[in-house]
């Protein structure tokens, strides 16, 4: 019989010990499919790390896969901590992406140093307008926002290839469903020659520095923990619930639609209906795999970046499936929230209650 | 009281219990014997760990070490599975808890049987079971509306048919934590006389309780635990208030002492105040508070105290009426405002509506004030100036705590408490509104809620007190009004009332009826 009893709250180095262990889980839970695939683990493995950090070029593609997580992550975490459960960072990002394209495809002209911010601008406000909805439809009438960030997905992608097939096509495109390209002045520069890494990490890493300030250091930041750690305790003492909901869903949006800046503006250069592979999604992961910590979204996003590129490079060489990526990263996410049943509750084994006594 | 009959036998028996969480031992070497017929008070503050003791009986909890042993008619005693509610059942222990467990949407009959049917059997055995309650019902005097759902039943009621829960399980030893902290002054003489009849029929009752009066009233033996360990075991012939009361707290009792007041002008005012909908609305309340003065508001709890507190805390607009405090109209005022306007709001849920857990002490005594210039400035906290203020605080209100870093979750109930007296108090607000101030707390921490209170008194503020304690009420208020289904009885001079009026007020019928 297992018996589990409270714990008092985890040091950070057990949660860092859980944590890691999960990550060592998760990689020995995925080596059981791996081998029915006929693979060698260790050498998939090997792969898998090596297509990750094995040359520089690797390593930059990496970090270039990363960029959009660390936003998405961002998103996700800095609303579920107000518990504002935003599962639509994904249709934020698209939203973000065409309003980049909206402005930066040559509705406005001038200098890098205007372009750049306006088409930033632009994407951020789309992506926090989006989430405008919701969290209003939640502190006014109590909608799930679940629900409707989520639904809100499918809309703003059936939206945005309605635009591309329609008002925003490429004349020039040949018939394919894609935007006119961003003017070269309104493009995010490179961060290295000949790689695909551009200033959006910068910005990424800008964003979760300013986050991690936010939350830590602010009134806003107080009043996001208080009414996320306890709306109850949080509108008794006055804090204005709704209008905190409000900012959270704005900022939380504007990073997601920042993600898609950083997709169309310093990666792709145009916008398709395939630009992001669930990096909305995969933002939620991060952000759980990174226990809502502003700072720890980037290392987690650098973990899911480093399985998904590893992973395409072994799949590659070996001619297995890179959905096995995915299966990974599911693993690491099922495992750290098992782990979290670990800090928060001590697990006894209790031996059948004919040998009592041993049970002490 | 007279005690079990001779023919005494042990129904249960806790052996040497002994119970740790981390660091601390909620139990300790507890040893306890009840015998057929017997009423035994197992009395103790908050956190002596009587609810421990009674879990670890009943199979929440497994002890660390001891055993539990139960008697089952011939064969003598034998040892209880540890950690299993059903072996509890099986071997006859019937447990009354403080926060009942019925299922609001079903009958009283529904609810009785639950779980005692197999799964396997197609038919309902109703018929046999509602012959067997009506039996039980006779016999015991607990009387019940069989058929009516739970939702429809006064807590007295919803009691009962816990009571009768344990019965028709052919209980024989039954557990009833705090039972009267629910029930009118009345009601309660009603449960200790059932309880009385039912012991006479040869069951073995423990009540736990940290009320000295109905102790000495209704048990033939008293168990006194402190920090966990048995102090006393004695006969309640034996004993009397003052030493029950000594033995349960370790130290001798001061008790708080208001003086004569001297109210002032009229400072705040709900002025036909109607809010809310269904059983927790408010119908016209009246109500006027001077300078000066503690005015208590007595009721059984679920009859409006709470909508009541959240309309003054500013959670709630009134549907209509008007509220109005030192002159100003706050009818619509929000919380914000009402705290910036002085009035210090002490909710009764401390737990849920007092404190942010997961944020620290220094957090919790700032959080009403987070916008004010001395902790923030362009929008920045100002952490210096916060500690600083929370090491005052401390200081000042005797918070027990590992610093002003630590969660505050982390702290016990009586702490948590002082958290909130000390934000609310701090700036010396004009009207504080105390909801169930003492509510669960142990004899110091509760003298130390009244000292504040009658401070705040002192100093020229306006006290509104709502409480369903009638001795906390007695003396500290200078008057008492009593709400009863959401209305608001006039209050009327303390000195002028007994608690047998105000209780029959408190049941709903009116001052004649109380001569």
């Amino acid at each position: 019989m297992i018996r589990l009893e409270p714990r008092p709250p985890a040091s950070v180095s057990r949660m860092l010990a859980v944590s890691l262990a999960a990550g060592a889980a998760a990689l020995v839970l995925a080596a059981i499919p791996m081998s029915f695939a006929g693979l060698s683990v260790f050498e998939a493995y090997g792969l898998i790390v090596k297509g990750a950090f094995g040359s520089v070029f690797a390593f930059t593609e990496m970090l270039t896969r990363a960029t959009p997580l660390i936003l998405t992550g961002l998103a996700a975490a800095v609303a579920f901590r107000a518990k504002l459960w935003n599962i639509g960072a994904e249709g934020q990002l698209y939203a973000g992406a065409l309003a980049a394209v909206a402005v930066g495809t040559g509705a406005v002209s001038g200098p890098g140093y205007i372009l750049i911010p306006a088409v930033a601008l632009a994407g951020a406000l789309a992506g926090g307008l989006v989430m405008l909805g919701p969290t209003l439809l939640k502190s006014k009438l109590g909608v799930d926002e679940v629900v409707t960030t989520l639904l809100l997905n499918f809309i703003i992608l059936l939206f945005v290839q309605m635009m591309l097939e329609g008002p925003m096509q490429d004349p020039m495109g040949m018939g394919w469903p894609q935007s006119e390209p961003i003017l070269d002045e309104a493009a995010l520069p490179k961060l290295l020659e000949r790689t695909r890494i551009h200033w959006g990490l910068i910005v990424a890493l800008a964003a979760s520095l300013g986050v991690y300030f936010l939350l830590k250091r602010t009134v806003w930041g107080f009043e996001i923990r208080a009414v996320g750690e306890n709306a109850a305790a949080a509108r008794h003492a006055g804090i204005p619930v709704t209008a905190t909901f409000i900012r959270v869903g704005l900022l939380s949006g504007a990073l997601a639609g920042l993600a898609g800046v950083g997709e169309v503006a310093g990666l792709k250069g145009y916008l398709t209906a395939d630009l992001s592979p669930g990096f909305g999604y995969s933002g939620i992961v991060v952000a759980m795999l990174a226990g809502l910590s502003p700072i720890g979204v980037v290392f987690a996003a650098l973990f899911i970046a480093s399985i998904f590129v590893g992973a395409d490079s072994m799949s590659r060489a070996t001619g297995v499936s890179n959905y096995l990526a995915d299966l990974i990263v599911a693993m690491a996410l099922l495992c750290v929230l098992v782990s979290g049943l670990f800090l928060r509750f001590k697990v006894r084994f209790i031996s059948a209650p004919a040998a009592k006594g041993s049970a002490g | 009281m007279t005690g079990p009959t001779n023919e005494a036998e042990t129904v249960l028996r806790l052996d040497g219990i002994t119970k740790r969480f981390g660091a601390l031992t909620a139990n300790g070497e507890v040893s306890l014997d009840l015998k057929r017929g017997e009423i035994l008070a197992l009395l103790g503050e908050n956190g002596a760990g009587k609810t421990t003791l009674m879990n670890i009986l009943f199979g929440h909890y497994v002890a660390d070490e001891g055993q539990v042993l139960v008697g089952t008619g011939r064969t003598g005693l034998h040892e209880l599975e540890p950690g299993s509610p059903h072996a509890a059942l099986e071997a006859g222990i019937g447990m009354v808890h403080q926060h009942f467990t019925l299922a609001e949407n079903l009958s009283a009959l529904d609810n009785i049987v639950l779980g005692t049917e197999k799964l396997s059997s197609l038919t309902s055995a109703h018929a046999a079971a509602r012959k067997k309650l009506k039996d039980l019902i006779e016999r015991s005097g607990l009387n019940v509306p069989l058929d009516a759902r739970i939702s429809q039943l006064s807590v007295g009621e919803k009691q009962r048919v816990e009571i009768l829960k344990a019965l028709y399980r052919d209980a024989r030893v039954l557990v009833l934590d705090e039972p009267t902290a629910v029930l009118t002054p009345q009601e309660s003489d009603t449960l200790f006389g059932t309880l009385n009849k039912l012991a006479k029929d040869g069951l073995g009752i423990i009540f736990i309780s940290h009320k000295l009066a109905e102790v000495m009233a209704s048990s033939h033996r008293v168990a006194v635990l402190r920090a966990g360990r048995k102090v006393a075991d004695l006969p309640t012939a034996e004993c009397d208030l003052r030493k029950l009361a000594e033995l349960m707290v370790g130290h001798e009792i001061v008790e708080t002492v208001r003086d004569a007041g001297s109210p002032g002008a009229p400072l705040y005012v709900l002025d036909k105040v109607s809010a809310g909908h269904g059983r927790d609305a408010l119908h016209e309340i009246d109500l006027t508070l001077r300078a000066g003065e503690i005015l208590g508001i007595a009721g059984v709890s679920g009859n409006g105290q709470t909508m009541l507190a959240r309309v003054i805390s500013g959670l709630v607009t009134p549907v209509s009426g008007s509220i109005s405090l030192a002159g100003q109209n706050e009818t619509h005022a929000n919380a914000r405002k009402m705290i910036e306007s002085g009035l210090a709001r002490i909710p009764e849920d401390r737990h849920r509506d007092g404190i942010v857990g997961a944020m620290s002490v220094s957090e919790n005594l700032a959080i009403e004030t987070i916008r004010h210039p001395e902790n923030q400035r362009f929008g920045l906290l100002r952490f210096r100036a916060m500690l600083e203020k929370a090491r005052q605080l401390i200081e000042a209100y005797d918070i027990r705590c590992q610093g002003e870093d630590s969660q505050a979750r982390l702290l016990s109930g009586g702490n948590i408490q002082k958290i909130v007296l000390a934000r609310t108090l701090e700036p010396e607000p004009t009207v504080v509104l105390a909801a169930q101030p003492s509510r669960g707390l142990d004899v110091g921490a509760t003298s130390d809620v009244h000292k504040r209170l009658l401070a705040a008194r002192e100093r020229g503020a306006g006290v509104i007190l709502i409480s369903e304690d009638l001795d906390e009420l007695m003396r500290l208020s200078d008057r008492i009004a009593v709400i009863h289904r959401g209305h608001l009885s006039e209050a009327e001079e303390t000195e002028t009332l007994d608690r047998g009026t105000l209780g029959l007020r408190m049941a709903g019928h009116g001052g004649e009826e109380a001569a």
